[in-house]
């Protein structure tokens, strides 16, 4: 079985954004950018997929700008087999990616995508769900644990109670959530195999898909700031603060 | 035109957060809410301002079938709501995708029928955008909505419906629900939240004493979860539960990025911790420097007092 894995270039999530002063968006340019963290899960689990022998072979898509190959040489690092850039400076949203993951999906026929639940620069969590629909496949979103067998898979959901167990035929679409794995790190002797590994470009207005934005985006801003607040001395001197003065106990 | 709010029981109660979905997409105009499951059908009759309750009694809990449920009947509404819970995140999207338009995910405010308010980036920035699309498929944050309130007695009619188109494969297995005694964790008025601070799963129940106090729902970070200290489900962040109670007390938690945009809408925060350099103090109302072991039966000892 094929896995082809999604993967999105972000802001690190280690780093402060910074709304643009003509509150058009958040500072991109200059600021460190990695893979969406999700996506590493993803593409572990593929990896761990295929060293249990479910998986033959692992194919890592991104689509954006020509800076994100480096994204899918960590991605190869890790252990996925080649990487196909889709092409675009245009900033899309989840409908319009999920529509070109679809052409990709069609072409490279896997048995199995997975890909982050959400994307912490966007924070949508939205793309997985539409492209399971526009392949009428089933899903597993938000995926704690995996295994595949017979041709199905079963996943463990994180629900709002618990977590819930659906079994799907594949072919399939599962997002990750933080618990599925720890992704590991490329090696040294990896991140050098990885740049030999094959990498395709296909420019995305090849594809034949409609990516014009639904969403204007009127403006962007920074949240409202909280009041600069007070340190207390003591449990006692807390809680008369929280009685008298914010009255919420 | 009419909104439809996919809905959410448990038991035969109607969740919070569906309340919250509804009283938002009241202001779009009238509402018709969709429940799928056996039980709950009476309660969501006495949703106050509903036109009527769509019921799918045999449909299985399935976002494959619960989303082809939404898309065969869109054609009816111009708007699709549901609370931007596990639930909704799950087949709001998916219905979306059926219908070919754009879903605006984790609303925080309605400026009118086509324009909302969500952030990105883990709360550090608030997108206002307006949706071109014919349908608006939207999930909203119920934090930043009141629930909408349940009348002395049914009064909306209840229709029974089904999904009339072939749903890929896939089969529900079961839930293993956590248990727990306390407030819901995303609708509690006081929630206390343990981080990394507390060290082990076993100092995490020094915070249940003060929770039953104050009759508050525990939490935890990020890293209390990754850590094995507490559930999955407790995790309060961008990656786990928003919750904005009118107290949110962080002991023992640094309050990272992820974790703030969690819970910084809450109207009162308090912050325990050791380090007085912690991002939790800068967002923090009151702060208490000192060790969560001291302070933790000291604040006890002050509400029984």
């Amino acid at each position: 079985m094929k896995i082809v894995v999604p993967v999105k270039r972000v802001v690190d999530y280690n780093v402060k954004p910074r709304v643009k002063a003509d509150n058009s968006g958040v500072e991109t340019q200059g600021v460190k950018m990695s893979m969406n963290p999700f996506d590493e899960i993803a593409v572990e689990e593929a990896v761990r997929l295929r060293e249990k022998g479910a998986a033959s072979e692992i194919v890592v898509v991104t689509i954006g700008v020509a800076e994100a190959q480096p994204v899918l040489r960590t991605a190869m690092a890790m252990g996925a087999d080649r990487a196909i850039l889709v092409q675009t400076e245009a900033a899309l949203e989840p409908l319009a990616v999920a529509k070109l993951l679809k052409t990709i999906v069609d072409r490279e026929n896997p048995g199995l995508v997975i890909m982050g639940k959400q994307a912490i620069d966007d924070d949508m969590n939205a793309t997985g769900q539409i492209l399971a629909a526009r392949l009428d496949w089933p899903q597993g979103t938000f995926a704690s644990a995996v295994s595949v067998e017979n041709g199905r898979i079963t996943v463990t959901r994180e629900a709002d109670g618990g977590l819930e167990t659906v079994d799907l035929a594949l072919p399939a679409v599962v997002t990750t959530d933080l618990r599925l794995n720890e992704p590991r790190y490329a090696t040294m002797p990896n991140i050098m195999k990885a740049k030999k590994k094959p990498l395709e470009t296909i420019a995305a207005d090849t594809l034949g898909v409609d990516l014009a934005p639904r969403l204007e985006t009127v403006t962007v801003i920074e949240p409202p700031v909280r009041k600069a607040g007070i340190k207390v001395a003591s449990a006692a001197e807390l809680v008369g603060k929280l009685r008298d003065e914010a009255k919420v106990i | 035109m009419t909104t439809l709010v996919l809905i959410e029981a448990e038991g035969a109660s109607i969740k919070k957060a569906s309340l919250s979905a509804v009283a938002a997409a009241r202001v779009f105009g009238a509402v018709d809410v969709l429940l799928v499951g056996a039980e709950g059908a009476q309660e969501a009759a006495r949703i106050e301002g509903i036109t009527r309750v769509l019921h799918a009694d045999s449909t299985p809990p399935l976002a494959e079938c619960i989303a082809a449920l939404i898309a065969d009947r869109a054609a009816q509404y111009d708007h699709i709501v549901s609370a931007a819970t596990a639930y909704g995140k799950n087949i709001l999207p998916r219905a979306a995708g059926l219908l070919d338009v754009q879903p605006i995910t984790e609303v925080i405010e309605i400026i009118d029928a086509d324009t909302f308010v969500r952030p990105i980036y883990a709360g550090n920035a608030l997108a206002t955008v307006r949706s071109r699309d014919a349908i608006k498929v939207l999930t909203v944050r119920n934090a930043n909505f009141e629930a909408a309130k349940l009348g002395e007695t049914a009064s909306a009619p209840i229709e029974s419906v089904s999904a009339a188109v072939e749903i890929p494969d896939a089969r529900f297995v079961g839930i293993a629900l956590t248990h727990s005694d306390r407030p819901e964790l995303e609708t509690a008025r006081v929630v206390i939240s343990g981080g990394r601070g507390l060290k082990d799963a076993e100092n995490f129940k020094l915070l249940e004493p003060i929770a039953d106090r104050l009759g508050a729902a525990i939490g935890a970070s990020r890293a209390a979860v990754d850590a094995g200290f507490a559930p999955n489900e407790m995790q309060v962040g961008q990656t786990g539960k928003i919750v904005a109670p009118d107290l949110y007390i962080a002991v023992g938690l640094s309050g990272a990025i992820q974790h703030l945009a969690g819970m910084k809408d809450s109207r009162v925060i308090v912050a325990i911790n050791m380090d007085p350099e912690a991002p939790i103090f800068g967002v923090a109302d009151y702060g208490l420097v000192g060790d969560l072991f001291e302070v933790l039966p000291q604040l006890q000892a002050a509400l029984e007092a």
